[in-house]
């Protein structure tokens, strides 16, 4: 079994106190046919949903962006995140400093980016929402909520 | 009309800074021109032919007067004093500096607008019927559902990289006055037998290269589920829709594709595991809005009658007003498509004027509709003849709503970096040909409509008749389409055969309205005639 090329040695941010998993991510595929991985890789055409039986021993999810402008990733993690899946889950590739504050509403909790983002840039990046309209994979209240007497 | 709370405006504020910042890295070379340009178009900026072009958003197409103002200021502040008016009932502007376009939406701010997903592959700004709160047949206004889906929309964290651009409409009567099923999802909001309100979902359509007539996918949701099956419709979109090829990538395809059956399922699934996450605002949000929208103080025992004897006004009133479900009241259009003029454009005076009329005869608000027209939605029957009076005196009393010269036309050679053929002076000639030879009156309804390239921007496969400018061996070209339709029995028009150049177009046209007046029972308008009569008698005239 051939590991895929990402390891914790390119991620830039991670929003986690575990210690990272050790080993790289397997493809969905190798994933469902082995029974001892606890990383795997999503890329934009598998279906997330393969894994919801398995995420008990899941630890690490990284979803690929080959191009930002593909957004099939947002969709996986936000179904990753309503299944319960606890683990660390990490965009990895094309991801780009104006990403940042969506992939975190999507529930990714790190970031491994192709091209290093600038430092600044991106603790901007992440911290530009004060308030969001909508509910998603993080736990925010949404602005509809706070109006009707939910706190922050 | 909506107006914004604090949270609405810490929402604008933000975007505004955010987009300053994104232009200061692009200008200072941290974003390539690659990775700049899904933010930019994402605040309705485009790179055009000749500069830059700002789309503002009009959100359902309503406006107050402070912020129609403030569209003329832009259009003299920023760009050459005038702007153009869109099928989306946004307006643009076509001479745009990169570095102005922060300042522009920081203006826009100001009096609660913006240019948020003007474009771009995300939920695009939401449409709606321009009589909405006025209309005699509607079951409810449609604008606080187009908010509240408006605000979901805004920044959807998962639906800001779809496969393709997504454009949302809702109604709420019978009469369809906004192309509902041309759009990837059309919403007409129904009452069902125990009289309650929900909301019915037309999923696929649009018009582009391949046109489709969007499918009934559910009869009704229940308005607590409104978001919620939005988003399952999106997500199914979002997950399957074709990557692969640009011009496959609506959501029409998908639904075509998968089958409506499959797709409803898909949608089903989705709904079903979306339940219970607690995504759906509580209806007392939709109540909230709503209250933005409740009827402005209507004078009650208003006079019914008005007073006719000045004929060119007896002619305006018959043409440019629509019923109103307040006795005494009417729903007027103001026309931009004066004799020969550029369709939807208006200049900066015009601009300001009609926010003035706004103001004091139409209870501060005024729409766009997607005919690239502004409706003052309630005006007095017994102070119609002063408004005429004054709109005539600026240029603005064209009595020609839904005739011949009533066209819509996209921008296109003359601005757009898509287009293949100019639309403005095709557009222009018609008007003037129909003008002197004095038959647009006698036509009656006839829709045409004018795109400059496949995209359809100008909606020529909705117009009773259609036409679509092509290249051909680098010589602009006209297709005629007849038979298209955007209303309740909507239809797509059928190409006549082979295409003309820019006067044999405008002779094309007047050739099929002849078929028409000499094919025409009573009572009938073009679009009747021909769906009677079929291609072959103008085809016969046109190529015979």
């Amino acid at each position: 079994m051939v590991d895929l090329a990402g390891t914790t040695d390119n991620v830039q941010f991670r929003f986690r106190d575990d210690e990272p998993v050790d080993h790289g991510a397997v493809t969905v595929d190798a994933f469902l046919d082995q029974s001892n991985a606890a990383a795997v890789r999503i890329e934009p055409g598998d279906d997330a949903r393969k894994l919801l039986p398995h995420l008990e021993r899941v630890k690490l999810v990284e979803v690929n962006f080959p191009a930002f402008t593909d957004g099939r990733g947002y969709s996986s993690a936000r179904i990753l995140r309503e299944a319960g899946y606890q683990g660390e889950l990490r965009a990895v590739g094309d991801v780009l400093v104006d990403q940042l504050s969506h992939f975190r509403r999507c529930g990714f909790d790190s970031f491994a980016p192709d091209q290093p983002l600038n430092e600044e840039d991106a603790q901007r990046a992440f911290a530009t929402w004060p308030q969001v309209y909508q509910a998603a994979a993080d736990d925010r209240a949404p602005i509809w909520a706070l109006r009707h007497g939910r706190k922050a | 009309m909506y107006r914004y709370d604090q949270y609405d405006q810490t929402m604008v504020d933000t975007r505004v800074a955010e987009f300053r910042d994104q232009t200061r890295r692009r200008i200072e070379g941290h974003l390539t021109e690659d990775q700049f340009k899904p933010l930019r178009l994402q605040n309705g900026l485009y790179l055009q032919l000749h500069a830059y072009m700002l789309r503002v958003a009009v959100p359902y197409g309503t406006l107050n007067s402070a912020q129609m103002h403030m569209l003329a200021t832009i259009a003299d502040k920023y760009d050459r004093g005038y702007g153009h008016f869109t099928t989306r009932q946004n307006i643009q502007y076509n001479w745009i500096k990169l570095e102005d376009a922060p300042d522009i939406l920081a203006d826009l701010a100001t009096v609660e607008m913006h240019a948020i997903q003007t474009s771009g592959n995300c939920i695009r700004n939401i449409s709606s019927d321009h009589y909405a709160g006025a209309a005699a047949d509607e079951v409810t206004d449609p604008r606080p559902y187009a908010e509240l889906l408006r605000q979901w929309s805004s920044f959807h964290p998962e639906f800001l990289a779809l496969p393709r651009k997504f454009k949302i409409a809702v109604i709420a009567s019978e009469t369809d006055r906004a192309a509902m099923k041309l759009h990837d999802i059309g919403i007409r909001i129904v009452k069902n037998e125990s009289g309650e309100l929900g909301a019915a979902f037309y999923v696929g359509g649009g018009m582009g290269r391949t046109p489709m007539i969007a499918p009934l996918v559910r009869e009704f949701v229940p308005l607590d589920q409104l978001i919620t099956y939005s988003e399952a419709c999106l997500r199914v979109y979002n997950r399957y829709g074709r990557r692969d090829n640009k011009y496959k990538a609506r959501i029409k395809i998908l639904v075509h594709e998968l089958g409506l059956d499959e797709y409803r399922r898909q949608v089903e699934d989705e709904f079903a595991q979306l339940q219970g996450q607690d995504i759906e605002p509580p209806l007392a949000e939709l109540e909230r809005i709503g209250e933005y929208f409740r009827d402005p103080p209507f004078t009650v025992g208003l006079p019914e009658e008005i007073d006719r004897s000045d004929p060119d006004f007896a002619l305006w009133v018959d043409r440019n007003t629509h019923a109103h479900k307040q006795p005494g009241y009417v729903a007027v259009t103001i026309s931009l498509k004066p004799v020969g003029g550029i369709p939807g454009d208006a200049t900066a005076a015009q601009i300001h004027l009609m926010a003035d009329l706004a103001r004091e005869y139409s209870f501060d608000e005024c729409r766009v509709t997607h005919a690239q027209n502004i409706v003052l939605a309630h005006v007095e029957k017994q102070r119609l003849h002063e408004l005429w009076s004054k709109l005539d005196e600026a240029g603005l009393g064209t009595a020609n709503l839904d005739l011949i010269g009533d066209i819509i036309a996209c921008p296109g050679l003359d601005y757009c970096s898509l287009a293949n053929a100019r639309s403005i002076p095709v557009a222009q000639k018609i008007s003037q040909r129909f003008a002197e030879n004095g038959k647009d009156g006698v036509l009656g309804e006839l829709k045409l409509k004018i795109s400059g390239c496949i995209n359809a921007c100008g909606h020529h496969h909705a117009g009773h008749i259609g036409i679509l400018g092509v290249d051909k061996k680098g010589t602009e070209n006209y297709q005629l389409l007849l038979g298209g339709c955007e209303g309740d029995d909507t239809s797509l028009g059928k190409i006549t055969g082979p295409g003309f150049d820019e006067d044999g177009i405008v002779n094309a046209v007047e050739t099929a309205t002849d078929v028409y007046l000499r094919e025409r029972a009573d009572g009938e308008r073009f679009l009747d005639t021909y769906r009677r009569i079929g291609m072959e008698p103008f085809k016969e005239a046109l190529y015979g």
